[in-house]
């Protein structure tokens, strides 16, 4: 029982604690990509503190929403930290819903978060909350396109039994439904956190954002929530991308050694997924808003042949 | 692609240390009261709203060169952000004309507090060569309290730079501001 509470509390740790270390270290090899030095690998840390700290100015048009937004925001993060499978396959709370129940928790946070966009009753809030509404739409069925693609394989929707069975057939691995899964999924993952091509986290143009434009209200420790729960759901992004796809030293039993070696590959794994998306966001520029649902229909074809792949290729 | 991934591989970091050489006749700053816990804060992190409150634009592209790689405003954990609700510093450009002097003030209220104002460029301090114009209500400090001034027609990013830091560092001992007048010939030059 104290072991089981013991790594959940492990795994809040990580995400809490790591999400923002995860958003300087992409930021930081961004830097370097374009030949500036950059802000250190903590200074996600030293702003949200001073977030924290700051006043917090609200309209005095909003409603509830625009207050209870940040919080829903937080705590629907902090939640699926505790689903998902981070260093073992024996996930404590695993029991508590699959990958399924977690895409919607994301979602339900999303849903919010467009409302409160709405909720302030600017111009550039009701714009990035209909384009955010767009691209939801667009990446929902490659979402649990993908998820079937990956849980056919394993016979199973559960987050633990789908590594599990990764981690006993790593053959698995190299089958061409996984691969293509594995794209359409972190196509996806991009959309989802608001990442280039779909939308630009360093944006001062009202104009091209989707993600920004929907927080332009916020300040002080409402703003903060915000952020810190848009860098957990990047980590948690990116955990699920590699211990889905990539079930090397996850944890198959519940031992102090396991369980250092598993924390070690998925910071390992972690780090090189946010150098990936470093030297993607140098290379490529933010699509137009138009060329999207090019992008996400792409993404929705390889988790298709994905599926159906599974069918042929057993 | 190649080519580009060739110009990554092989430019080095090309941002400058940062030089502090100007003295207070360029920066001028008004020493206004501020508490302790505002100068720990933003020592660390500094998010930063422009306003154009009817300037050339000369400024603003002074302004731009801050966030080039040659100068990098990120390295000090300061950068530029959408929302004056974000912000915590507000830097204000141009004599205030009377369209933009309603939207200055209500940007000022809508930033949160503890916050730090600085007037960049000399239609900011006196309205330059547009003073007494008829569609200039006055300088930035007629509308919002301004904490530091950087004077030049424009300022170079690196002046502009040291003026924000020197509003950092006003906190730390404010017995070393000292509000000094005078007209500054800039030209720009380094």
């Amino acid at each position: 029982m104290l072991t089981q509470i013991l790594i959940e509390v492990i795994q809040l740790l990580i995400v809490g604690l790591g999400a923002p270390l995860l958003v300087g270290l992409v930021r930081r090899v961004k830097a370097r990509l374009q030949g500036r030095r950059g802000a250190g690998l903590l200074q996600p840390y030293a702003d949200l503190h001073k977030l924290l700290a700051q006043e917090a100015v609200v309209s005095e048009t909003t409603s509830w929403i625009c207050r209870f937004t940040p919080y829903l925001l937080a705590a629907t993060m902090l939640l699926s930290a505790l689903l998902v499978p981070l260093l073992t396959t024996q996930t404590p709370l695993g029991f508590l819903g699959n990958i399924i129940v977690l895409m919607y928790l994301f979602l339900l946070g999303t849903f919010f978060l467009t409302l409160a966009g709405l909720d302030a009753g600017s111009a550039f809030g009701g714009m990035g909350s209909s384009r955010e509404m767009a691209v939801a739409a667009l990446a929902e069925p490659t979402v649990m396109i993908a998820i079937f693609a990956i849980a056919l394989r394993a016979g199973n929707t559960g987050l633990d039994e789908i590594i599990r069975r990764g981690a006993a057939d790593s053959l698995l691995l190299l089958t061409p439904g996984h691969l293509l899964a594995f794209m359409a999924f972190f196509i996806v993952a991009l959309a989802e956190t608001g990442r280039l091509p779909v939308d630009n986290p360093a944006t001062h143009l009202e104009l091209t954002m989707i993600h920004e434009a929907m927080v332009l209200e916020y300040s002080g420790r409402y703003l903060m929530l915000i952020e810190w729960a848009a860098g957990m759901k990047l980590l948690i992004f990116l955990a699920l991308l590699s211990n889905l796809f990539f079930p090397w030293g996850v944890a198959l039993a519940i031992t102090p050694f396991a369980l250092a070696v598993a924390f070690v590959a998925l910071a390992m794994k972690i780090g090189a997924l946010a150098v990936g998306i470093a030297v993607l966001e140098t290379a490529v520029a933010k699509l137009r808003l138009f060329r999207l649902p090019a992008l996400l229909s792409g993404s929705f074809a390889l988790a298709l042949l994905a599926v159906i792949s599974f069918l042929f290729v057993k | 692609m190649l080519a580009l991934w060739n110009k990554i591989w092989t430019t080095p970091v090309v941002t400058e240390p940062v030089v502090r050489t100007y003295d207070d006749a360029q920066i001028e700053a008004i020493a206004r009261q501020v508490d302790e816990r505002a100068r720990r804060l933003f020592g660390r992190s500094l998010h930063i709203r422009e306003v154009d409150a009817g300037s050339c634009n000369g400024c603003e592209l002074e302004i731009g060169a801050l966030n080039n790689p040659y100068y990098d405003l990120e390295r000090f954990g300061m950068h530029f952000v959408a929302s004056p609700r974000h912000a915590d510093c507000l830097l204000v450009t141009g004599p205030v004309t009377r369209n933009m002097a309603d939207p200055l003030k209500r940007t000022y209220d809508a930033t949160p507090g503890p916050k730090i104002v600085v007037a960049v460029g000399d239609c900011a301090r006196d309205c330059g060569i547009f003073a007494g114009g008829y569609g200039v209500v006055g300088p930035v400090s007629a509308i919002v309290p301004v904490d530091v001034v950087v004077g030049g027609c424009p300022p170079p990013p690196s002046m502009i730079l040291a003026g924000i830091l020197a509003a950092l560092d006003m906190r730390d001992n404010p017995q070393s501001v000292r509000s000094t007048d005078g007209p500054v010939s800039d030209d720009g030059a380094q």
